[in-house]
């Protein structure tokens, strides 16, 4: 090796911490890069497309199939009878979920049959005709109605208590009552769902599918075709968006194009089209949060009572899960000295609701800033001199109990909301804005700072494990594989920063490749924020297997003692002498190393006993906090962001870029969710917010139009993660939370302050303006 | 093969000619299915997100001009004497990325990456405009583009580069071809009507104007697609069967603009980009809400003929129009009929519209130089969205200061584009003063009875119009009575 070109590459191109860009950059902006449908189809491939029912809930009389099967280019029709195995996806295993509809259906485009086609035009075209005869069945579809109609539950409620909530509210000088709804939200990945099921021999099937979880589309694939998960494999390279909507809500087209695939022995694709994907699958819960504090004068909460309704749609689905992180996170980052909380996870007679990114921790946490508001206008005061008087304490102190009774220990809120007071000069910013909102008649200013504390790891606790599998070929190019999905949230970049920091090596040596359940099997869905947590870790582990037995080999062969190798860039020190890594690696496969490794993570410390309302769900928390400012319009209710400054807790970033990404992307989802993108359903149960032209997320020009983003530099995970990062995908949602007190502020300007707007979200122009109307008339 | 049975047409580098096109088959699906280039993406099917943004090239005035389109409601048989240039065209020979394209991984503007062909093109688009784009060009330019990861900042951010770093002399695709596309297109332009399909599955591309006449004589039922921003949505999301479908987007005869002392002719085929110049010259206050309608895509694709033509309620260019008193011309082989473009809607999908007729012109009358005159469009999002409720009032004052005339017209608010004529009423000859304003605004309960749906219910609806009548009023007055994204409307 010529020593000056060592000498010029002392650095690798991507250790961890640095901010690589994402590894598939250069093909996405050049069209390049492979989704499902861009995949050359196998020859003969038949596309599938959905019957779909137009009752919210009725019996099925009779279904009249024949001119479906008579349209040109139909090849098979699919109905429930024809599922080979369980006619169920219930990804707890309540078996409330068919794949097909038999029988009844319970809500307003529940899948009935599907078409398999000659093409995909051909198959949409002939779902149209079909004819199905109902009785109707009285139906509810929001909270309310349910509420008032026996209040069935679709999972098992939760309740979490510590002290005496009733006594400690009896016994306040002060408190407040209310509710406020919470709407749901519409993932709108950019790629709708997709699957393509390709038949193989026997029993076997492989499926590329567009989930965040391919091994339970594995189980529900081999489940519906009653095969053994080994005769499943699951396949994803990326997708085009998940955000928890790829979850569990894959597994519906899975399934339906592997039995037709198994069934016809071709390969069969299934692309629903965006209106059928709105309607068929699931989205973020809505909720109903009802709520009861005490308090003192100088706004101290003494006690607290809520009660969170979420409609869950059908079936359970993720909604006991998601209906519990509600509940852990309506204290936020608050002390609640007696507290009881309470879910209500309802079924109504809608899709069924799912994961999504926060997955009830945001509709948790409106419900407690909420209560904070209410507390701050009771008492005339900045509500972020209430957030601050309600902090958690410092770990050991007799305030760091969460309602499930977890001890925050890690605690970094108040310098984060400190930090960025001050940055964001937030106090001189407010004054500025009474005084502005003294004079102006028609616009209003509101600004608000809210704090984001959100747990991490999944409840589930058995979730919190995952796999990888490392190989080094002979010629030192590395192959990396694990358990994590990407949907673009650039962890397969950072993973493979971590593999490519183990070996010293730079990242274009390291290939990623597509998740599949045949190199790391009982993988967990990538969500919860984990992924890179989980994956990071596994990759680690195994690349730190490989590299152990490269040590050993290279200790004996070169005679020296183990410590006295290390892996350093591009090369391997074996005492002075220096190797080129490809070099090295050749000589290992020679000597007979192994040089492929599983790696396995799971994560410490973790226990939860649900039936208590008792334990330590949670690893480590993730902090933020942001300051927005915003405009409305008195006489309309339209509105406008003017400015939004972010200071964030991802630990030691493994990757700066892509978590600033992270924080903005999640920043501007989560204010979509809170003003503009709102779910409508008519009288008939039928969602008529099923495209972009009626379901609204945000769009360039409605981003904050000065975002300032800053990542807390000198936060360090407390616990030893990969790297001492932090999970980073979901606790930047709920920083939009300050967007909906902003505009809360300026309504209640109206009003003096008098009165808190209890604004409602999602925050659209008309309920901005019919919020101004009730306060003008208070 | 004769010329009048196929279309031809340029993809990227390629002559395309084609005699089996189906009657309503998409650009997208051509593209990805038979061409497989899936670069360009289906995110919506109905022109909304943009994720199947292509730039298309045509002739207009003997100039190239390239414009960003969705073609997931683009129809096929409408692409003759165009160049179709997708996001594969754009890299050099050696690879090497196109200016906008590298920005974009410079800034860190992809993450999911399924947008972000879609992106590039809109990008690339406005980059072909010369200019150097500050933020509400950009955020303008990006209105038909939808991100759900990165909340756009790096995708601005990398807009903002390249406007700011513009290098001389790049590979550019569409530059480096311009003299030869040109040629190439005036060479593909009908000179005879071209008639594809059989019986079920008619294309008809007319040659002219007159031939249009004859093919509807002949063809009452037939439909005809401008820009298919509307007719396109039939097709992806109600599967309709169109027989035949008739194309006048290349009729260039149907695309002048003329300017006269007494107003504004605009053709019916002049798309929503094209007309916005001449519009905003004749009624400036028109230019905020031709920048609001649709994405940048929509606009370059639809026009005020078919946004009339098509008799929508909300359709947000008929409000100022008849606030305006502009007058429609209707032509058929019996020749033309004008009339005032109020009297066109005569109820929910109805219009005065005979067989065989079509929207050949419509004149906007230029207004008094003292006429006080607004529109607003009220929306659930600011851009790209339907309205809930579209207004547009145009006040005369007298000497004394009271109303001579009024002249106000909503969209949302009724099942066609209705005047308010009890308010209308209700001001005139009343001096222009927040008394009369108030006053007038009980008389909106005798104009409208608005419906409730999923864009506002009609409480809202009757309450937001009646505070527009007072915003119009505090604005004409000088009070500071709207949000404003950026300070210069651009």
């Amino acid at each position: 090796m010529d020593k000056s070109a060592f000498e010029e590459r002392k650095t690798i191109s991507a250790p961890v911490h640095a901010p690589l860009r994402h590894d598939s950059a250069h093909k996405h902006v050049a069209g390049s890069a492979d989704y499902i449908d861009d995949m050359p189809e196998p020859e003969g491939t038949l596309h599938a497309a959905l019957g779909m029912s137009d009752r919210a809930h009725a019996e099925i009389v009779s279904m009249d199939l024949a001119a479906v099967r008579a349209a040109p280019g139909v090849v098979w029709v699919m109905t429930g009878a024809d599922v080979p195995g369980h006619n169920d996806i219930s990804p707890t295993g309540r078996h409330d979920e068919p794949v097909l509809a038999e029988g009844k259906v319970e809500f307003h485009g529940q899948p009935v049959f599907a078409v398999i086609a000659e093409t995909r035009e051909a198959a949409r075209r002939a779902a149209r005709l079909a004819k199905i005869e109902y009785r109707d069945l009285p139906h509810f579809t929001d909270v309310t109605d349910t509420l008032a109609n026996g209040a069935a539950l679709v999972t098992d409620p939760l309740t979490l208590s510590r002290g005496d909530a009733d006594a400690a509210l009896a016994a306040s000088p002060r408190r407040i009552a209310g509710a406020v709804r919470v709407g749901g939200q519409d993932h709108f990945y950019l790629e709708g769902h997709i699957a393509l099921a390709i038949p193989g021999e026997d029993d076997e099937v492989t499926v590329w599918s567009s989930t965040q979880h391919p091994s339970e589309v594995q189980h529900m694939v081999g489940h519906a075709l009653g095969v053994p998960s080994n005769a499943v494999t699951v396949q994803v390279r990326r997708m085009g968006g998940g955000f928890g909507g790829k979850e569990t809500q894959s597994n519906q087209f899975a399934a339906i194009a592997a039995i037709a695939a198994k069934r016809l022995k071709r390969a069969v694709k299934f692309r629903p089209d965006r209106d059928e994907d709105m309607t068929a699958t699931g989205k973020r819960h809505d909720f109903l949060v009802s709520y009861e504090a005490g308090f003192d004068d100088d706004g101290r909460i003494l006690a607290v009572k809520a009660n969170y309704a979420a409609r869950c749609g059908f079936s359970s689905d993720l909604s006991g899960p998601v209906t519990d992180r509600a509940l852990f996170h309506a204290d936020n980052a608050y002390f609640f000295p007696h507290v009881r909380l309470t879910s209500q996870p309802l079924k109504t007679h809608t899709v069924s609701n799912t994961a999504f990114r926060g997955f009830g921790g945001p509709q948790g946490m409106v419900g407690g800033e909420r209560i904070v508001e209410e507390i701050a206008y009771a008492l005339g005061k900045d509500p972020l001199e209430i957030r601050k008087a309600n902090f958690y304490g410092e770990a050991g102190s007799d305030r760091v109990l969460t309602p499930y009774h977890q001890p925050v220990e890690d605690n970094i809120v108040a310098r984060i909301v400190d930090e960025l007071e001050q940055s964001a000069d937030y106090q001189a910013r407010r004054k500025a804005i009474l005084a502005f909102n003294a004079t102006s008649r028609v616009i209003r200013k509101g600004i608000a700072l809210t704090p984001v504390k959100f747990g991490i790891s999944f409840t589930a606790t058995w979730y919190n494990q995952a796999g990888a599998l490392v190989h080094v070929y002979q010629d030192g190019s590395i192959h990396l594989n694990h358990g994590g999905t990407e949907m673009g949230q650039g962890l397969f970049t950072k993973v493979a920063q971590v593999l490519a920091d183990a070996f010293q090596v730079d990242i274009a040596t390291v290939k990623i490749t597509a998740t599949t359940t045949a190199k790391v099997p009982n993988t967990s869905a990538t969500a919860a924020s984990s992924g890179s947590d989980l994956n990071g870790m596994a990759a680690y582990d195994a690349a730190r297997q490989i590299k152990e037995r490269l040590v050993a080999f290279a200790a004996e062969k070169w005679g020296v003692a183990p410590d006295a190798v290390a892996f350093v860039p591009h090369h391997v020190r074996i005492g002075e002498t220096l190797i080129p890594f490809a070099d090295f690696i050749k000589q290992a496969y020679m000597a007979r190393v192994q040089l492929s490794a599983a790696g396995f993570y799971k994560t410490p410390k973790i226990h939860w006993d649900r039936a208590k309302g008792i334990g330590s769900p949670f690893y480590y928390f993730a902090y933020g906090a942001a300051v927005s400012e915003v405009s409305i319009d008195t006489l309309t209710g339209e509105y406008q962001v003017d400015r939004v400054d972010i200071l964030h807790d991802v630990g030691r970033s493994l990757n700066p870029a892509i978590d600033r990404g992270q924080v903005e992307g999640a920043f501007v989802q989560g204010m979509g969710w809170l003003t503009t993108e709102e779910l409508w359903w008519d009288d008939k149960g039928r969602l008529r917010t099923h495209a972009p032209s009626t379901y609204k997320i945000p769009l360039a020009s409605d981003r904050p139009k000065i975002f300032n983003v800053r990542l807390a530099e000198w936060s360090e995970n407390a616990e030893p993660t990969i790297g001492r990062s932090k999970a980073v995908g979901e606790p930047p949602f709920m920083l939009a939370i300050s967007v909906l007190e902003a505009l809360s502020m300026a309504v209640a300007s109206v009003a003096g302050y008098r009165h808190c707007p209890r604004l409602d979200a999602p925050a659209t122009p008309e309920r901005v303006l019919m919020a101004v109307e009730r306060l003008k008339g208070m | 093969m004769q010329e009048t049975d196929r279309i031809r047409f340029m993809l990227n580098d390629e002559d395309v000619v084609l005699d089996d096109v189906p009657a309503t088959g998409t650009l997208l699906d051509w593209l990805r299915l038979r061409r497989r280039l899936t670069g360009t993406k289906e995110g919506c099917a109905e022109g909304d997100c943009g994720a199947c943004t292509v730039l298309v090239g045509r002739l207009l005035g003997g100039e190239l001009v390239c414009e960003s389109v969705n073609a997931c409601i683009r129809l096929l048989g409408s692409m003759n004497a165009t160049h179709v240039v997708t996001v594969e065209h754009l890299a050099g020979a050696d690879g090497a990325l196109h200016p906008v394209q590298q920005a974009l991984v410079d800034h860190h503007g992809s993450q999911c990456g399924f947008c972000t062909p879609g992106f590039v093109m809109s990008l690339y688009g406005l980059w072909l405009s010369g200019d150097r784009p500050g933020r509400p060009a950009i955020e303008r330019a990006l209105q038909g583009n939808l991100c759900r990861c990165t909340g756009y900042e790096p995708i601005v951010a990398a807009a903002e580069a390249v406007a700011a770093t513009r290098p001389s002399s790049v590979f550019d695709p569409i530059e480096r071809t311009r003299a030869a596309v040109k040629e190439k297109l005036a060479a593909f332009s009908p000179r005879q009507t071209i008639r594809l399909g059989g019986t079920g599955n008619r294309i008809v591309v007319p040659a002219s104007a007159d031939e249009l006449a004859a093919v509807l004589a002949a063809e009452p039922k037939a439909t005809v697609v401008a820009g298919s921003t509307d007719v396109g949505l039939w097709v992806t999301k109600q599967m309709r069967e169109l027989d035949p479908v008739v194309f006048i987007n290349h009729l260039q005869d149907l695309q002048a603009i003329e300017r006269t002392p007494a107003g504004l002719s605009i053709g019916a085929g002049v798309t929503y980009t094209q007309a916005c110049e001449a519009l905003c010259a004749l009624v400036p206050a028109l230019r905020p809400l031709i920048d609001r309608i649709g994405g940048a895509q929509v606009r370059n694709m639809g026009t005020i003929g078919g946004n009339i033509a098509n008799g929508s309620p909300i359709g947000d260019t008929p409000p100022p129009l008849i606030a305006l008193g502009a007058t429609l011309t209707l032509r058929s082989t019996t020749g033309r009929r004008e009339m005032p473009l109020e009297d066109y809607f005569i109820a929910y999908g109805r219009q005065d519209r005979r067989p065989g007729e079509f929207v050949e012109s419509l004149f906007v009358p230029a207004p008094a130089e003292a006429d006080l005159f607004a529109v607003y469009k009220i929306s659930k999002r600011r851009d790209e969205d339907i309205s809930a409720l579209c207004g547009a009032l145009r006040l005369r004052l007298d000497a004394a200061g009271a109303v001579a005339e009024a002249r106000i017209c909503f969209g949302g608010m009724a099942a066609t584009p209705k005047r308010a004529t009890h308010v209308e009423a209700a001001l005139a000859g009343r001096p222009w003063t927040e008394a009369t304003v108030q006053a007038a605004t009980a008389a909106f309960d005798h104009d409208y009875t608005p419906l409730s749906d999923w864009r506002a219910t009609a409480a809202y609806r009757m309450l937001a119009a009646k505070n527009l009548l007072l915003r119009f009023f505090l604005e004409t007055t000088g009070e500071a009575a709207q949000l404003r994204r950026f300070e210069e409307v651009a």
